[in-house]
């Protein structure tokens, strides 16, 4: 992070983390071929590749990515509908923030996961129940940096803005809302990151017949490690493209345009 | 990686000069409120007792798991196998994250294989767990282990990498050998981060640990007292566990982390509290 890489070292290093990478993918190929472990539970890298293949093509894999999502997405919607409101009152108004503040500080550190039984007792198995325990999850990193941000806006700014003549409104819209918007940006970012944990484990306890979570859950009853291998990957893939693509656009044409963060490095 | 502060609280009002009395009362007020309205609704029976208990009856629960000696057990289970697969985290992941920090070569080797695994959440290994490592202890502490290390890898490599230029050759000016300077400018430099990463990690950690009991099938912990009241709908005692949870998870932040800080970096002047 001190110095610039010259291209040197750059292309060494990409060179040496792509060695790498092949290194461990052939150590595990040639575990999985020398037959050490059952074939069952270490298939072979082209084997888990293949199963991918027919779980795009028969549709299945398609199916249980969009379940996952749909509820993820329900449960992280209303979070944001409900949490970012909330999160921006508790930053304006006192009786607010010392009414939430403390039952956040007391529910948050409660694993989401930890309430799957009382929920499905509440509302039975099935959907509500994930969209439920999403909410739950992504509820809380939502409300206290939404709290946070409002609390972090450069007083210098609200000064310039009012001796300027801005009214409520546009002080709010103009000044306050977009000063607090890095918070924002990082508690969305949050509370999609625990929301997608909380999705695939509250899945694999209350969910039916579809799901990545389900799915992967399911497969360990038939010893279908190469199920469970791609559908794992398809995890990593969704989350990393929700963290690099919608997060990192949004950043792009927010903050970062407005010159309010730099862009890290490295 | 932004690290937001995971519990903002009461500290703020605090530090406004009000009584302690007062900023009790304030703090205790909503918890008042939303205990009224809890016994309200389960005292007018919109919903079957067994599946909305009152506040009296789960702490009745609470009360008898405690006498009976079930609760600590299993209380004690839970941690003991938090704490050996953080530890595990712990270990390995300041390890590699100071290697790659000081080396150039592991960092380029290793940054590639741990930015890959770490946006897959943790639980979703689970299962896979399970097979390679059978059902019962070993997979879950793994797992945890697994799971707390990348938070930690990631920060403390940030940290080595954040210590400032001018203290390492200010220090080597002066006549630091290797082993001095790790351990008086690299190692207290990087702390803060290190820090961060080991409260990210556990509280990782005791986010899926619960689910981890469940489906690992461990003989004892707190997250199969919780799943297993279900078969009873011991609604009562699936709250009592619930509540013990979030205590826990309170005190690890605030016992462990905040006195670590306090006494470390804060003293150190490197952070404000």
């Amino acid at each position: 992070m001190s110095t610039n890489p010259t291209s040197i070292e750059r292309t060494r290093s990409i060179l040496r983390g792509t060695a790498a990478i092949i290194v461990v993918a052939a150590l595990y190929e040639v575990t999985a071929r020398s037959g050490v472990f059952p074939r069952a539970l270490m298939p072979t890298l082209a084997k888990v590749a293949s199963t991918f293949a027919d779980m795009v093509a028969d549709g299945s894999m398609l199916h249980h990515a969009v379940t996952t999502l749909a509820r993820m997405l329900a449960g992280f919607a209303l979070a944001v509908v409900i949490g970012l409101p909330l999160g921006i009152l508790m930053g304006r108004l006192r009786n607010v923030e010392s009414f939430f503040l403390p039952l956040t500080s007391a529910l948050m550190p409660i694993p989401s996961l930890a309430w799957v039984p009382v929920f499905i007792l509440w509302f039975g198995l099935g959907n509500a129940v994930t969209v439920l325990i999403v909410l739950y999850a992504a509820l809380f990193p939502m409300m206290l940096s939404a709290w946070s941000g409002m609390r972090a806006v450069n007083r210098l700014w609200l000064r310039a803005a009012g001796a300027m003549g801005a009214d409520e409104q546009a002080m709010f819209w103009k000044v306050i809302l977009p000063g607090a918007s890095p918070f924002i940006i990082t508690g969305l970012r949050q509370a999609f990151l625990r929301a997608w944990i909380a999705v695939v484990g509250a899945e694999m306890l209350a969910a039916s017949d579809w799901g990545l979570g389900w799915v992967i859950y399911d497969s360990r009853e038939f010893l279908n490690v190469d199920v469970m291998l791609a559908s794992v990957a398809v995890i990593g893939i969704i989350g990393f493209a929700f963290e690099r693509l919608v997060f990192g656009s949004l950043e792009r044409f927010t903050v970062q345009r407005w010159g309010m963060v730099r862009v890290a490095k490295g | 990686m932004a690290a937001l502060p995971e519990t903002l609280t009461a500290g703020r009002l605090a530090t406004l000069g009000e009584s302690h009395l007062r900023a009790f009362a304030r703090n205790a007020f909503p918890f008042l409120v939303l205990g009224a309205v809890w016994e309200i609704v389960a005292h007018l029976g919109f919903f079957p007792t067994k599946l909305f208990p009152p506040i009296e009856t789960i702490a009745a629960a609470l009360y008898r798991l405690t006498i009976s000696g079930i609760l600590p057990l299993q209380v004690a289970e839970t941690l003991l196998r938090l704490g050996a697969g953080f530890a595990l985290a712990a270990i390995f992941g300041v390890t590699l994250g100071i290697l790659m920090g000081r080396s150039r070569l592991i960092e380029d080797i290793a940054l590639p294989l741990v930015s890959i695994g770490a946006p897959i959440p943790g639980i979703a290994y689970a299962p896979l767990f399970m097979l390679w490592f059978d059902l019962g202890n070993k997979s879950a502490i793994l797992l945890v282990g697994f799971v707390s290390a990348f938070p930690i890898i990631f920060n403390t490599w940030t940290g080595v990498k954040a210590v400032k230029e001018i203290w390492v050759r200010s220090a080597q000016v002066m006549g630091a050998d290797d082993r001095r300077l790790f351990r008086h400018v690299i190692l207290p430099g990087a702390l803060p981060y290190v820090l961060t990463g080991l409260r990210l990690g556990l509280a990782q950690a005791w986010r899926i640990l619960v689910v981890v009991e469940l489906l690992a099938a461990v003989p004892n912990g707190l997250g199969l007292l919780i799943f297993g009241a279900r078969q009873f709908l011991a609604t009562d005692v699936m709250l009592a566990g619930i509540a013990v949870i979030g205590i826990i998870g309170l005190a690890l932040e605030k016992l462990v982390f905040q006195r670590l800080e306090q006494a470390t970096v804060i003293r150190w002047g490197m952070m404000t509290s």
